[in-house]
């Protein structure tokens, strides 16, 4: 177990990551992977059943992760270095010709950690309700996390997910919403007005928590929340409210942050911000 | 000409549903999903022996194969059933990125392919889908042609470790491969040896082509008559024999002419062995309500127009 200042320093240097990445391959997705920083370190440092030495593509005795937001690559991949399941090193090779580290999940590498393929949104929840189906197939108590976009969540696959995970009473998959009411072409309510997410998965028939996606505490409180749904019959999707771009002024609460690299000087500013950590740079 | 005797007609989904129950049987990692179609896909008899590995997923195709492909990330043996088109069509990109790419070991049961699903018409005749499915890297396409070869090539699905696209039938058709012959992947099978002309068919089509032959025959022409079971990996080299004896062919499948077993095979003659080549498919149309021989005889699909095609063939050598 980390400390809410051990998670807090691993996040921010999970911060500085995705932002070293995207800038070397001048390509990526800032934005969504620091709003979701805090969820996914304290996920993968205090919650998950899960380990780099462990670690197996059909989870078989332990917890399972898939990113259905599959952009979200350079948060998961920092995340899964930090955490020991390949070196951090080889982030800087993130979207290189060869690289583990596609722009997008996938399995074709092998790289340790990385369960699916995903990149083509509104998927992901299909195949997590699946590896959660296989576990209850085989009698294991493990659960399966899966990490959804707001903006994701207008494909109606993911409805289509939300439908048969109750329907098969999967309390073992816990998914979790990184609502940063922010995508490509602008605030979420602009595009395609989604509406109260909650009281959609409530209508759904799934346990729903609303959660700080930026506070340790809530997220802690949340994730234990949900794993005590085990027993319930019903999936549990926790909705974290979050910033796109949490953590760098200028990056912060807005959707030009997707899909967009800093220029150097403002790579340089965003650094200085975020601060320094014992962990280092890769 | 080898002497085919039809057992009685049945349908190639009816040969689905019993190779699913027999490998249900041999292996306890093999589940079946369907959406909402599991009476049409024959599921019923896997369902009441195994009822927890019997998947119902509602009219969701989308979220079966995403689910599908979860399974068998934990090792199970996942058979996803549905009509043709909303297995394919529906969910190409689901295929495409959960199964194809994603290296998952699911099996696409693929019923009421073709013009002979009949009345329904034309948004449930897929005459598409082996393009599609082809068109996926390390996707294996299995299209057999009878009741008895469909239950050997699921058996062989289930026993395959990666992504296999099955494609059957809603007919009753003749029932005349043998019951117990072991379907290997990636064989053609020789069904009539002949020297002046190569039918190269698949499912439905090879009865007809056998039908087509025995009439050729009491012309004086000679008919070699090949199977292809198994579109996707291509054996090539069965095909290549053949030509290299009859000098000329005719390729009938109950599909379109866009990336069918005909163009596949023109891609073969064409870079190694170029040769007289008629086509005998849907070309590049919708079908529509009728019966499936009527269907198939209004298409050019049947004995008559493969034997007509034959001839063109001959005459172009």
């Amino acid at each position: 177990m980390q400390t809410k200042d051990q998670l807090k320093a691993i996040s921010t240097q999970v911060r500085r990551d995705i932002l070293r990445m995207v800038c070397m391959a001048k390509s990526g997705h800032p934005g969504g992977s620091m709003s979701s920083t805090d969820i996914l370190v304290s996920l993968y440092f205090n919650h998950m059943n899960q380990s780099p030495a462990t670690w197996r593509r059909d989870a078989k005795g332990q917890d399972a992760f898939i990113l259905s937001a599959g952009h979200l690559t350079p948060v998961y991949y920092s995340t899964l270095a930090r955490a020991g399941y390949f070196p951090v090193s080889e982030l800087a090779t993130f979207r290189q010709m060869g690289t583990r580290l596609q722009g997008h999940p996938s399995v074709r590498k092998q790289l340790p950690g990385v369960f699916q393929a995903s990149g083509s949104l509104g998927q992901g929840l299909s195949a997590a309700a699946g590896i959660a189906l296989g576990k209850k197939l085989d009698k294991e108590n493990n659960f399966v996390f899966c990490l959804c976009g707001d903006g994701e969540s207008e494909e109606g696959q993911i409805w289509e997910a939300g439908m048969f995970a109750v329907h098969h009473k999967l309390d073992n998959l816990i998914a979790f919403t990184d609502w940063n009411g922010q995508q490509i072409d602008g605030p979420v309510a602009s595009v395609a007005g989604e509406g109260d997410l909650a009281a959609k998965w409530e209508a759904w028939g799934w346990r729903v928590i609303v959660a700080d996606g930026h506070d340790f505490e809530s997220i802690d409180q949340a994730f234990n929340l949900a794993k005590a749904g085990l027993g319930s019959g019903q999936p549990t999707m926790i909705l974290f409210k979050s910033d796109m771009g949490h953590g760098v002024d200028f990056m912060a609460g807005t959707h030009k942050w997707h899909g967009s690299v800093p220029k150097p000087e403002q790579l340089e500013d965003a650094l200085n911000q975020l601060g320094t950590t014992p962990l280092g740079d890769f | 000409m080898k002497k085919y005797t039809d057992t009685g007609k049945k349908d190639t989904r009816s040969g689905f549903g019993v190779g699913l129950l027999k490998a249900g049987q041999a292996n306890p990692n093999v589940v079946a999903l369907t959406a909402d179609l599991k009476g049409s896909l024959k599921m019923d008899a896997f369902a009441a022996e195994f009822p927890e590995r019997f998947i119902q997923c509602g009219i969701a195709e989308a979220n079966m194969v995403g689910a599908a492909a979860g399974l068998a990330i934990t090792g199970k043996i996942p058979f996803i059933g549905s009509f043709a088109e909303f297995v394919t069509g529906r969910v190409y990109d689901q295929i495409r990125q959960e199964v194809a790419y994603g290296c998952t070991n699911v099996k696409i049961a693929s019923s009421h392919a073709g013009i002979t699903l009949g009345e329904d018409g034309a948004t449930h005749q897929t005459m598409e889908d082996i393009a599609l499915m082809r068109a996926l890297p390390g996707m294996v396409v299995l299209n057999p042609c009878d009741f008895n070869q469909t239950v050997q090539a699921t058996l062989a699905a289930a026993k395959y470790n990666g992504p296999v696209y099955l494609r059957f039938g809603r007919p009753s058709v003749p029932n005349f491969t043998p019951e117990d012959e072991e379907f290997v992947i990636g064989k053609a099978i020789v069904m009539n040896p002949g020297t002046d002309v190569t039918l190269i068919a698949t499912g439905h089509t090879v009865w007809e082509s056998l039908l087509a032959a025995e009439a050729l025959e009491a012309e004086g022409i000679s008919a070699e008559v090949l199977d292809i079971a198994t579109i996707k990996p291509l054996d090539e080299k069965a095909i290549l024999d053949s030509l290299r004896k009859t000098g000329c062919a005719v390729v009938a499948e109950e599909h379109n002419h866009a990336g069918g077993l005909g163009e596949a095979v023109a891609g073969v003659l064409a870079a190694q062995l170029p040769r007289p080549l008629v086509f005998v498919n849907g070309e590049d149309k919708f079908g529509q309500s009728g019966t499936p021989a009527a269907l198939m005889a209004a298409y050019g699909l049947d004995a008559a127009h493969i034997a007509e095609a034959a001839k063109k063939a001959i005459a172009r050598k």
